[in-house]
């Protein structure tokens, strides 16, 4: 039976005294999705930074891409792909600028870039500062710039964030079921986050309150109350 | 490694370009600090030691701003994060920063130097060189370790405008006398170039001392 490739075992992490994230245990095969729900200051974006090596554990196991984490976090580096509430795009550099920055720190060639460019619609616009874009023209291009090395695993945070229904629809190769990649699913859109997982993970306070398949949209609303 | 640093400089560098955040700011604040000593001081001229104190002090001070702003991209804007998602040595984020501060203080130093020169000095500046080239050289590469090492220990603090220099200034104190110390016969009334080697190999050994740590500590610092 092949490796899962997130296996999360009693997870745990904390700010200071304030505990951010307890008691996760859920495990994700290779190209499945996992989506992650729960209302604000659940611990979401802790564990997608977890995941994606940015933060350590405080507890439990965590191994991503058959890595332990944060040990072996090397390994996995390069291998993920994370699109966060922050594009981590330079305001004052291009799309381009920032994509063959980011090209070159992952050591993907410049034609690649121009690929990317054009999967997100961005290629008239590319070489304006990034300060003069749109938020969604914005997150198309973090789009861009978190595929941009063909990861295994995608963890992303509210990727349509920003788009218009055009600008989602565009992304979906990249950042979409159509992937085909095992991804980590951050929304608050519950029936769109189920309709594309295929495991459903619901934090609250901190704490896992589901980890399964087939969860319904009632039972992830509760989460909400 | 290498070509990773490259890419992070090229990107600061461009950024700085546009921004004009770093090297203006510094000149400016040596060109004012000079007009207010010209002022303050009520002296037409200055020589020797008093000379020597004024020049590196105020350049000092100067890079406090420079020092503040060397990560502020990477920390506003995800630079860090952006830079530990790749699988890259951490260390070239070290050598790209130190490299673009020693670029910036040579650029401040081209500025403020003659305008030090015009002001304040009382001898010719050109008595000064060539010795002096290799003194300004020394202690920037120096400062710039120093600076790239402390700037990402306080990237992380709200209150970095007050780390920064509270942490730079007592790591300086030996470069600044040993800058000082070697500038000051440079300065005098008739320069001459006493004991220029041995201050030299000081700062050659402060340089070497601050480049090894920062190259243990940086990956560290970087650590969540």
């Amino acid at each position: 039976m092949p490796e899962p490739a997130i296996e999360l075992r009693a997870l745990e992490r904390r700010y200071g005294e304030r505990v951010a994230l307890s008691g996760v245990t859920v495990s994700v095969p290779a190209g499945e999705t996992l989506a992650v729900l729960g209302p604000n200051g659940a611990g979401k974006t802790t564990l997608l930074r977890i995941l994606a090596a940015l933060l350590r554990p405080h507890g439990g196991s965590a191994r991503v891409l058959g890595n332990t984490l944060p040990g072996e976090a090397w390994r996995s580096r390069g291998r993920v792909g994370y699109l966060g509430h922050a594009p981590l795009l330079y305001r004052e550099l291009s799309g381009r600028e920032n994509l063959r920055y980011h090209a070159r720190l992952h050591g993907v060639g410049a034609d690649r870039v121009e690929e990317q460019l054009t999967a997100v619609g961005m290629q008239r616009r590319a070489d304006s500062p990034v300060r003069e874009l749109s938020r969604g023209m914005v997150q198309r291009l973090a789009a861009a710039r978190a595929t941009l090395h063909a990861p295994d695993l995608l963890l992303l945070d509210e990727p349509r964030a920003g788009l218009d229904p055009a600008a989602a629809e565009l992304l979906e190769p990249l950042v979409g079921r159509q992937s085909g990649r095992t991804r980590v699913l951050v929304t608050h859109d519950v029936e769109g986050g189920l309709a594309e997982a295929d495991v459903a993970l619901g934090l609250k306070d901190g704490r896992q309150v589901f980890a399964a398949a087939g969860i319904d949209a009632e039972e992830a609303r509760g989460l909400y109350g | 490694m290498i070509g990773t640093a490259r890419a992070i400089l090229r990107k600061d560098l461009a950024i700085e370009w546009r921004t004009k955040e770093s090297v203006p700011a510094m000149a400016l604040f040596v060109v004012v600090v000079y007009v207010l000593f010209h002022f303050g001081l009520n002296r037409d001229s200055l020589d020797g030691e008093l000379a020597s104190g004024v020049l590196w002090v105020t350049l000092l001070l100067a890079a406090i701003i420079g020092v503040t702003r060397l990560f502020a991209a990477e920390r506003e804007q995800g630079g860090i994060d952006g830079l530990l998602l790749a699988p890259v040595d951490r260390t070239a984020l070290f050598v790209a920063k130190a490299t673009g501060m020693f670029l910036y203080l040579v650029a401040l130093e081209v500025v403020a130097v003659p305008v030090f020169g015009v002001l304040l000095l009382g001898p010719a500046l050109s008595g000064a060189f060539p010795e002096l080239l290799p003194i300004l050289l020394a202690a920037d590469l120096g400062l710039a370790a120093v600076g790239a090492l402390v700037s990402a220990l306080a990237s992380e603090s709200n209150a970095r405008e007050l780390v920064v220099p509270l942490l730079l200034l007592p790591l300086l104190v030996p470069l600044l006398i040993a800058a000082a110390s070697a500038t000051e016969p440079l300065l005098r009334q008739t320069p001459v170039a006493e004991d220029l080697g041995r201050w030299l190999v000081f700062l050659a050994g402060y340089d070497l001392l601050f480049c090894l740590i920062a190259l243990a500590v940086f990956d560290f610092l970087l650590d969540d």
